[in-house]
């Protein structure tokens, strides 16, 4: 299968302080790749660098074949409006209800008319769940809530990519299982290839195609490939006590 | 446009056949669900409305809510709808029907208010409002009882913080604003006084006006636009942020914690603000006085000595007092009361600033009523 996204050698770092080195990896359509790593290691920075917020120090991030953070301005915005981004705390605009918030892309970015505007907007809240909910304000609505309506928000306008930072975090266990069922549903019915930063065990095993370990220590990419065969087969002890939450020391150990 | 993408059929009996082709894509736009029911009214007899897909048909979202509508519609003109032409996936996203989970929840919003109810529950939003008010005065009061027990807990480092930000770091703000109100004042007495050939009086209007109410009212209204509203935007915050609750559940109260250093930081240093901006704005006055208008300088400073009175300087620092009380409290009852949104934030931030101006004005008129009455 083709790759949708390719990070070639990129390096991360705020000033002079470095926070990854040489990240290599490639996602393929269709697929749910996963960011993992523990807190503080530079995921959330490789997310900036891969949707367009922050600039890496170094290396590229390319698209279907077109590097991001070379293209013009015009081509960078035609890249962006691929995407869809969930953010950790959904990041919802306070002032505007669930229906406005999923308005607003498709205001500024499709060809529909007022009415089917609304008609989608609802449609999309009805996918997250929330159909019953369009009229009400964000602070109105529990948090798992409001990461399924900036869900909805993200996938307004049918990205083929979805970013999720930290889906899980700060959600119950049946809420954040909803929302990795939600991520599989809509893989399977838009067909989008989905990245996900998490470091929650049980939505890396129950989503996860492929994955990518990041390590704070060594500043690099420390593992690579499917969570599952990565548990079953790494011999690298960091592997092991990131996917085992410490309980087994790994081999040599 | 939208012809080109939707053709109808109507060859066999009672059926409606839509014929699809080309983008049905949100970016591209999708013809209304109106179109296909102008071509149902002349044909009553219809009972089916069946599709057929060309080869190059595209769809996203926006086609699957177009469905939604159209058969929605269909169901309550006795119309059947049959999807075999489609992929499996439009069937299985038709199920998200958000209508169907609307229905599950009541709705939270009545109609329209009368009017008599509307004007009953201002009515008591303002007593609670007033009341409220009245609570958190309350609270200052005992705090600032309890601090001159010595039993009141803030930090002292705080306080000092909030002096510098509202006292030291203003006074480049309030230079500028009181040596142009002093500029201001000399011109405009200059343009009356010259008819009379009494332009050293000059002196005596721009010290009297500057050091009993201008110097006082100008630094007010500069502080409360630069004081008040960063305590409302920070209270407000930190009460956005559970940062006060975090507070009260360790039994401190953030009256005496939050709100007193600042209530005092700003009593302290708006009187000592207010003379300086009255030396300032005298100085501005003196400027222009002496290098534009030909007034001589020693002169100019005698007039000044000789008008300027103490009760003067008085009042002027009992204003700085009075606004200075206003403004603090004005900045930290919204910010306390703030709603736990950026939009209630940004209300709190605002409606600080003007309930400080109003009060100011209010207390302006009121000082200088009574000074009238008592003859100072």
């Amino acid at each position: 299968m083709e790759s949708v996204i390719e990070v070639k050698n990129l390096d991360l770092a705020y000033g002079d302080l470095v926070v990854m080195r040489g990240i290599d990896f490639s996602v393929k359509k269709g697929e749910v790749f996963i960011v993992m790593g523990g807190s503080g290691c530079g995921k959330s920075t490789l997310l900036k660098a891969m949707i367009g917020l922050n600039p890496p120090q170094k290396g590229k991030v390319l698209y279907d074949g077109v590097s991001f953070w070379d293209a013009d301005e015009q081509d960078r915005q035609n890249i962006m409006r691929r995407f869809g981004v969930l953010y950790q705390g959904g990041a919802l605009w306070s002032s505007l209800t669930l229906n406005e918030n999923v308005a607003l892309p498709l205001q500024l970015y499709s060809r529909l008319s007022g009415t089917q505007i609304q008609d989608v907007a609802l449609l999309k809240l009805g996918l997250v769940g929330l159909g019953g909910y369009a009229d009400f304000y964000p602070v109105e609505l529990s948090g798992g809530m409001r990461k399924r309506a900036g869900l909805a928000r993200a996938i307004a306008l049918d990205p083929d990519i979805i970013f999720f930072d930290e889906p899980s975090a700060g959600l119950d266990p049946l809420s954040a299982k909803m929302l990795d069922d939600l991520i599989l549903e809509l893989r399977d019915n838009l067909g989008a290839t989905i990245v996900v930063v998490t470091h929650e065990l049980a939505s890396i095993f129950a989503v996860g195609d492929n994955a990518i370990l990041l390590d704070a220590d060594t500043k690099t990419v420390i593992a690579q490939g499917p969570p599952k065969k990565l548990l079953a087969d790494s011999k690298d002890p960091r592997v092991i006590r990131f996917l085992t939450r410490g309980e087994k020391q790994g081999a040599g150990q | 446009m939208s012809l080109e993408k939707l053709a109808f059929d109507f060859s066999k009996p009672g059926v409606l056949q839509l014929k699809l082709s080309g983008d049905w894509q949100l970016s591209v736009g999708l013809p209304a669900v109106d179109t296909v029911l102008a071509q149902l009214d002349p044909h009553p007899d219809i009972t089916e409305i069946s599709f057929s897909v060309s080869r190059d048909f595209k769809w996203d979202s926006a086609f699957i809510s177009f469905l939604l509508k159209l058969s929605s519609i269909a169901k309550q003109k006795n119309i059947r709808i049959t999807m075999q032409a489609f992929p499996p996936q439009i069937e299985k996203l038709l199920k998200f029907n958000p209508s169907a989970q609307a229905e599950k929840i009541t709705p939270r919003k009545a109609g329209e208010e009368p009017f008599l109810d509307s004007v009953g529950s201002k009515v008591i939003q303002a007593k609670d409002a007033a009341l409220s008010v009245l609570d958190f005065l309350g609270d200052i009061v005992s705090a600032l009882a309890r601090l001159i027990r010595g039993k009141a807990f803030f930090r002292k480092d705080d306080f000092f913080a909030i002096v510098q930000r509202c006292g030291a770091d203003a006074l480049g703000l309030v230079s500028l604003i009181s040596i142009l109100v002093g500029v201001i004042l000399a011109f405009i007495g200059a343009i009356q006084l010259k008819m009379f050939g009494a332009q050293i009086y000059i002196a005596d209007i721009v010290g009297i006006a500057m050091v009993r109410v201008m110097g006082a009212v100008m630094t007010a209204v500069l502080m409360s636009g630069r004081t008040g509203a960063s305590f409302a935007a920070e209270l407000g915050i930190m009460q956005a942020n559970e940062e006060i609750d975090a507070l009260r559940t360790l039994g401190v109260s953030p009256t005496e914690f939050l709100v007193m250093p600042r209530v005092l930081a700003l009593v302290i240093m708006l009187p000592l603000l207010t003379l300086y901006a009255d030396l300032m704005g005298i100085a501005g006055g003196f400027v222009i006085s002496t290098g534009i208008l030909g007034i001589n300088p020693v002169e100019y400073f005698s007039h000044t000595m000789s008008a300027v009175k103490l009760s003067n300087l008085w009042i002027g620092l009992i204003h700085g007092f009075v606004f200075g009380i206003i403004i603090a409290i004005a900045g930290c009852y919204r910010g306390m009361r703030c709603e736990r949104s950026s939009a209630g934030v940004g209300e709190a931030t605002t409606s600080a600033v003007v309930t400080a101006i109003t009060a100011i004005v209010i207390a302006t008129a009121v000082i200088t009523f009574v000074c009238q009455v008592i003859g100072v």
